[in-house]
């Protein structure tokens, strides 16, 4: 696309909607991001410009907060304990369905991605009708089963891309040597496709740390998470202080990005020694 | 003789071994998932034909009411005494309130009749049928009594055919529900009419940006690409309170179309369907143009050339030529975007109004507002039958594992 002197008037034209139109999209999809951040620096408590001033007393608002420090505790207790069981669980899954083609192959895969593609809501439901029995409901063990499983595809699937990528040699090398199974996973396999489990731990990670349909369901009043306290500041009081929390939850998404940019470099660099 | 058998045998156990190998790995995740998912919605399905709610609580009746065969007009004696045994019991035992729900929920109006029954009803009786439409005449009423019929249980078609705005008749045919229980076709058009809008909304934004990021040198794609991801991974709860600031009276978008001009009035963006809209097509725009993208970006130059080479003019070359070869990517952006947006419930719930909410949020709702769990069920399983069709459809589309639900 690179400009050439030889562009009819019609490409011209053409060029220009191209460019025109794109722009907008890019304006559409980032700016309702970028006209909050001000907002949460606001020094009135109105959601609206010019800004009355320029303070972080909405930060220190929530940062003080005990309701916020809870959902964030919860947060990440969630987080980390259901994306700690959901990569294990989708490791050991995805070299499963790697390593050979078993009969049933394909419903297995199906199941497997099944939680990605069913809506939340029937799984939120279909948990909460069959567990509320057993007490499984507003406990962290509910909540935490309930993330792991909406979790668990986005591992399968990008461990598995990253073992379309590995050399079956290397663990061949390593088992003529003498090496057992279990060893050759842990010293071979494991650290070559490690960036793309731990980008797998991640994406399970934002699944659920961003999940809310089922901890409105499956959660009780102790297990309140910070999406789930945002829905109700949103609904019941919009203030400066969501646009704070959202502003930082904004930070957090661009590591996040940038974390996953860096591991999939690093996977791409493994792929290049190991072919 | 033997020796290239015993080779092939144990080749062959060596290999069935690797799959039972791969297979063991697998079992975990599948025996997790089969508890905590795939059971779960296998039962979510089975209350919604299974009814032993009435049973359970009026045992007497449910299992009389079998003898009723000629459903033009009342059932016998024995039918009406079981009714008068099982409410004298069940009013002893508390659970009447648990028949009344349950046949309120079919023929309107079943509370005060149960209850007004069982506070009038004498402990003994020459003739049930004669006391009973003494008390209440609404037990002359065959239409009752079918109402009766039909939760006796186990196995009930009431909640699915309600869930599409149909009921049995009192002699067993289909006919449309009365026009104050018919909502759930009208939340069904909504919920497929919203997925559409949004879906024809992100195409058309989507399809320039796909076909700029593909076709620009990567030095110059990749840092704009990062205005498309980062939205992606931003939470889904903050995007939605964005909208919520910029579409209110005093919001952004109003104090823009002020200035300029263009309205005097601030414009009612949220808490109505164009709000929904809105907000719904910035969500799901990147899964649209990711998709696109990775389609476009596959397309070889070469075909452009070639048409452009034969005098074909750029329009028609791009129509011709360019378009086809996009469409498995249009295909599978629209397809994912449109089951995405079917099973929308934050969004509709915090920019919509009342009139806007969809299907999901009516599951939640009987879930845990209305405990009308049979009613949640089917209006789930209808959900769930609607996404795995279309889900059929994408899979022959782009294979397994392309897809991030919001």
């Amino acid at each position: 696309m690179s400009a050439s002197p030889s562009l009819t008037v019609e490409e011209r034209l053409w060029r220009a909607v191209l460019w025109g139109s794109s722009i907008l999209v890019f304006a559409f999809l980032m700016v309702p991001l970028l006209a909050i951040i001000p907002l949460s620096f606001n020094g009135g408590p109105f959601l609206t410009y010019p800004l009355q001033g320029v303070s972080l007393r909405w930060y220190e608002t929530v940062l003080s907060d005990p309701d916020w420090a809870s959902a964030l505790r919860n947060s990440l207790i969630v987080g980390s304990v259901s994306t700690g069981i959901a990569t294990v669980l989708g490791t050991l899954a995805a070299v499963g369905l790697a390593r050979a083609r078993f009969p049933g192959h394909g419903l297995v895969m199906a199941v497997v991605l099944s939680p990605m593609i069913v809506p939340v809501v029937i799984v939120a439901v279909g948990f909460y009708l069959f567990f509320a029995p057993l007490g499984l409901t507003g406990s962290y063990a509910g909540l935490i089963l309930a993330h792991t499983a909406l979790a668990v595809p986005f591992v399968v699937i990008t461990v598995s891309a990253t073992l379309q990528g590995y050399d079956v040699t290397l663990s061949r090398a390593a088992a003529s040597l003498g090496a057992g199974p279990l060893l050759t996973f842990r010293r071979v396999t494991l650290p070559l496709i490690a960036p793309g489990v731990a980008s797998g731990g991640l994406f399970a990670f934002a699944t659920s740390f961003d999940e809310v349909v089922v901890v409105l369901l499956v959660a009780g009043p102790g297990q309140r998470t910070l999406p789930r306290e945002m829905f109700s500041g949103i609904r019941e009081s919009i203030n400066p202080s969501i646009m704070a929390v959202a502003t930082l939850l904004i930070v957090f998404s661009t590591l996040l990005l940038i974390t996953l940019e860096v591991l999939r470099r690093h996977n791409e660099k493994v792929r290049g020694i190991a072919r | 003789m033997s020796q290239p058998l015993t080779l092939k045998a144990r080749l062959h156990r060596a290999e069935r071994r690797r799959k039972l190998g791969a297979f063991a790995l697998v079992a975990p995740l599948l025996l997790f998932l089969l508890v905590t998912f795939l059971v779960p919605i296998a039962d979510m399905m089975r209350r919604a034909v299974h009814d032993p709610e009435l049973s359970q609580v009026w045992p007497r009746v449910c299992g009389a009411i079998d003898t009723w065969t000629d459903r033009a007009h009342l059932p016998g004696e024995s039918v009406f005494a079981a009714l008068a045994a099982d409410i004298q019991e069940s009013h002893k035992a508390r659970t009447l309130a648990t028949a009344a729900r349950r046949l309120n929920y079919d023929a309107a109006g079943a509370r005060s009749l149960v209850f007004g029954t069982a506070r009038a009803l004498p402990s003994r009786a020459s003739s049930w049928t004669e006391t009973l439409i003494a008390i209440d005449e609404r037990w002359a009423n065959p239409e009752v009594w079918a109402a009766v019929a039909r939760a006796s249980g186990p196995l009930t078609s009431f909640f699915l055919l309600q869930a599409v705005d149909l009921e049995r008749s009192p002699t067993g045919g289909l006919r449309a529900a009365p026009p104050d229980e018919s909502i759930y076709v009208d939340v069904l058009t909504r919920t497929f009419v919203v997925a559409f809008s949004v879906t024809g909304l992100c195409l058309l934004l989507g399809f320039p940006v796909a076909y700029l990021l593909a076709n620009l040198p990567d030095r110059l794609a990749y840092p704009l690409m990062i205005l498309v991801l980062l939205p992606f991974w931003t939470s889904l709860l903050v995007r939605t309170a964005a909208w919520v600031v910029l579409l209110q009276d005093k919001g952004l978008v109003n104090e823009f179309l002020m200035t300029l001009g263009l309205i005097d009035d601030p414009l009612r963006l949220i808490f109505n369907r164009v709000g929904v809209v809105i907000a719904m097509t910035h969500v799901l725009l990147p899964f649209l143009i990711l998709p696109l993208y990775s389609v476009m970006k596959g397309i070889k130059p070469v075909y452009m050339r070639a048409a452009r080479s034969l005098g074909a003019p750029p329009t028609v070359a791009f129509v011709r030529i360019y378009l086809p070869q996009t469409l498995p990517g249009i295909g599978a952006g629209t397809l994912l975007t449109f089951i995405l947006a079917l099973g929308y419930y934050i969004t509709p719930a915090l920019v919509g109004g009342a009139s806007d909410q969809m299907l999901s949020y009516f599951i939640a709702f009987y879930t845990s507002d209305t405990v009308n769990w049979g009613m949640a069920a089917a209006l789930g399983t209808v959900l769930l039958a609607a996404t795995l069709i279309l889900y059929s459809v994408y899979s022959r589309l782009v294979g397994h594992g392309q897809v991030k639900p919001a």
